[in-house]
């Protein structure tokens, strides 16, 4: 590929092999350890779900006994299969036996391991089929009645209520919508389980429960018949929950999957060795399922200054490729957020966006980019900031993205009114139309403004590399590399839940998802 | 759409300011012109346009004008309308509590307290409850500031700490106790169902049964916060839209400045 830029893309293959061996490291230290997210994730992959009498989901009920006993690190498959082996009754039995104190979990294991895991045979087997199955279901709908063109423009829902999301969704989807996002109740990502069944209130938006994942597929699937076209529904596996997320997702056929640990550890104060455990089997699981990631690096800028430290996001960028990569996840569902949050006011603001955008594209051809207009300078002016989101939408569509994130003229004000997300769709699809092929006809001057941005980002994002491959990414992050956050390895929320695996720890999801 | 490019109406009003009825301003004084927009849960058509307007006529508009509407899915219509307000505010009998502080620059406000203070202020701030967002107490604390205005930790004068979102009220209190902070400052940025005002009555609550309400400067801030509903709360002070550091750190100076020396 020749390089509108002039970007040598043999700098760019260097600073990759670093970024390689920077996630090798956080991988050796991955292998190692297991955590209560994890365990609840092998809960559902064995059909275990539902909550007892006080709502505590069953999943929860057997992992917090184990963590109590300190058996965490033996893993549940290995207490699962005992029991199983034992009573010859189904993983979902035995949990509701367990909920309800008729047995304990813990009393003993039962047979060889070749016996508990020919006994927990069918019930991985059957949620492996089921999330084939769903990804067949999204690969037949594209065949047959199609998707949108890309950028898939990609819009939030965020009542608080299921049932009135599924009334604006659906609307979306007929103004123009490729994707729809469900935002999750402020706080959800705190909490350390999963809510059940269907709900009707949040605060900024709603629940993330594996009943609204299915009320809103279905709405979906049919507003996707009715206009044509395939509606990706989109969710968040960050958080203390990340890989119960990413499974209740890929059994419930959700297509995109906020995903991205280094995002939990510096916006959330999430433990970073608890949700880098967590981000491998959430990504193993959406790389399977056929799930997009979309990463959060466009929010480092956020705090940071976006002129300054806009190499931070491209370095984050690589890594968090070569993170996915080791997760079995095809460069194809890298939904890499790249978006620089500069001030509107700045002088050639659009020059540097717009080659920061082209430079993005160019050195992840492949990936479905997600691309993000800016939130923190949107003012109440909603007039401005209508203009401000068809900047972005121009560098959206010149420079190919994968994922639109339309920013609404009401941003900074209320979560999007119907008429607020008719308008940003609107805003869109009249600049993607009218601007189909601009970047297709224009060049850059050589060793202009837009050239030399693309490669002083570059080499500073490369130099950067270098520096985290000396220290290793948790050295890093407690410095404050990113976003000028501080975290403390030993510090943050939900480091209680992480454990080194035992010897008798199991999880043959993950070469079961790798090798099909 | 009646009018056209060139507005015909006649124009037999009063057109002198009187500040004791103002109404909104178009292009004439006391043409009362207003824009809006809405949706109302009904098909788009003729009767879709007929109810915007006598919703407009029950708001206190003349002329409804519908300009623009469209269906943004079944049932629901979109309108922009234009209309001319018939009702007046006496803009000369208005009272809006503000804070009451001078507004100083950073290098004046740390010079007030070298003075005045003897020591550097200790502040804490936090975005706190459920509220994942922390743009506005970054803006308020961080070095770097917002648009040009440096937070607090790059004052000389203030030892600032930002405890940064979902801080709860028990941390948040927790952390003023072990500094000893002089003022605390909580950001809210999530107002949907007013989950932000229970969790600043909750801080107020907490302090009052510490026994600290007394002891620190209580502000709060964030884009539907103004002083008058901080006031109400019982906090000493609410930043809102367009309020920034120097705002915030001119108003701390000169009310522990108040409590010690006064």
């Amino acid at each position: 590929m020749e390089s509108k830029l002039g970007i040598d893309f043999n700098k760019v293959e260097y600073a990759r092999g670093i970024a390689r061996k920077i996630a090798d490291q956080v991988q050796d230290f991955v292998n190692g350890y297991t955590t209560v997210a994890v365990e609840r994730t092998l809960c559902r992959l064995l059909g275990i779900d539902g909550v007892d009498a006080n709502a505590v989901p069953l999943p929860n009920i057997l992992v917090d006994q184990l963590k109590e006993k300190n058996l965490l690190g033996e893993g549940v498959l290995f207490f699962l299969g005992s029991a199983v082996v034992e009573t010859g009754l189904s993983p979902q039995e035995i949990a509701e036996m367990v909920a309800v104190g008729n047995w304990d979990i813990t009393r003993g294991h039962f047979g060889s391991r070749e016996q508990r895991m020919k006994a927990l045979q069918p019930y991985m087997e059957a949620s492996i089929r089921r999330i084939v199955a769903n990804r067949k279901r999204r690969e037949n709908y594209i065949a047959t009645i199609g998707e949108g063109t890309k950028p898939y423009l990609y819009v939030i829902v965020a009542t608080g209520n299921i049932y009135e999301d599924v009334v604006q969704a659906q609307a979306a989807a007929r103004q123009g919508a490729d994707i729809i996002a469900v935002i999750r109740t402020t706080g959800q990502s705190l909490l350390d389980y999963v809510p059940y069944g269907a709900t009707t209130e949040g605060f900024g938006g709603t629940f993330a429960t594996q009943e609204n994942f299915r009320i809103m597929r279905k709405a979906l699937d049919e507003v996707g018949e009715e206009v044509g076209r395939y509606i990706r529904l989109c969710n968040y596996c960050s958080g203390l929950c990340m890989p119960e997320i990413a499974v209740m997702g890929a059994l419930e056929g959700l297509d995109v999957m906020l995903n991205d640990a280094l995002y939990g550890i510096l916006f959330r104060d999430i433990n970073m060795q608890r949700t880098l455990v967590d981000q491998f089997m959430s990504r193993v699981i959406n790389g399977f399922a056929g799930v997009i990631i979309n990463t959060g690096e466009d929010n480092y800028l956020t705090t940071a200054d976006a002129v300054e430290e806009a190499h931070t996001v491209l370095a984050s960028d690589l890594i968090n490729e070569q993170l996915a990569l080791l997760a079995g996840l095809p460069e194809e569902q890298m939904g890499l957020g790249h978006a620089f949050e500069m001030d509107p006011m700045l002088e050639n603001g659009f020059l540097y966006e717009l080659a920061q955008a082209q430079m993005t594209r160019e050195i992840f051809p492949k990936a479905t980019l997600k691309y993000m207009p800016p939130t923190k300078f949107m003012t109440g002016n909603i007039f401005r900031g209508h203009i401000q989101d068809a900047l972005f939408n121009m560098i959206g569509i010149w420079t190919s993205q994968g994922i639109q994130l339309l920013g609404m003229p009401t941003e900074a004000i209320h979560t999007p009114f119907m008429s607020d997300r008719y308008l940003s769709i609107e805003n869109a699809r009249y600049i993607f139309n009218n601007m189909r092929s601009i970047g297709d006809e224009v060049v850059f001057k050589q060793d202009g403004i837009i050239q030399r941005r693309a490669k002083e980002v570059l080499d500073k994002a490369t130099v950067l590399l270098e520096k985290i491959e000396r220290e290793g990414l948790f050295t890093a992050l407690e410095k404050g590399i990113f976003a000028d956050i501080k975290r403390p390895k030993n510090g943050g929320k939900g480091l209680d839940g992480v454990s080194p695996k035992g010897k008798n720890y199991e999880n043959p999801f993950v070469e079961m998802m790798l090798n099909r | 759409m009646s009018g056209g490019l060139y507005s015909t109406e006649g124009r037999d009003f009063n057109q002198t300011l009187d500040l004791k009825k103002i109404k909104p301003y178009g292009d004439t004084m006391n043409d009362g012109k207003t824009q809006l927009s809405f949706t109302l849960p009904v098909p788009a058509g003729e009767e879709a346009i007929e109810a915007a307007k006598q919703l407009l006529k029950k708001m206190g508009f003349e002329n409804p004008q519908v300009v623009f509407h469209k269906e943004l899915t079944e049932g629901y219509t979109f309108f922009n309308c234009y209309g001319s307000c018939v009702h007046t505010v006496d803009y000369t009998n208005i009272y809006v509590p503000k804070v009451e502080s001078t507004k100083w620059d950073m290098g004046e406000t740390d010079q007030f307290i070298r003075e005045h203070i003897g020591r550097k202020i200790v502040v804490i701030g936090a975005s706190t409850g459920t509220d994942a967002h922390t743009v506005g107490i970054d803006a308020i604390m961080n070095m770097k500031g917002f648009a040009g205005h440096y937070g607090l930790e790059r004052y000389e004068m203030f030892e600032a700490l930002n405890m940064g979102s979902q801080v709860s009220n028990e941390e948040f209190i927790a952390k003023a106790i072990e500094l000893k902070a002089d003022a605390l400052l909580v950001s809210q940025t999530v107002t949907q169902k007013d989950i932000h005002i229970k969790n600043l009555t909750e801080l107020v609550e907490m302090l009052e049964a510490e026994g600290l309400r007394d002891k620190v400067i209580l502000a709060c801030g964030g884009p539907r916060i103004s002083h008058e509903l901080a006031k109400e709360l019982g906090y000493d002070a609410g930043f809102g839209m367009n309020t920034y550091a120097d705002d915030v750190a001119s108003f701390i100076a000169q009310e522990l400045d108040r409590r010690m020396n006064h």
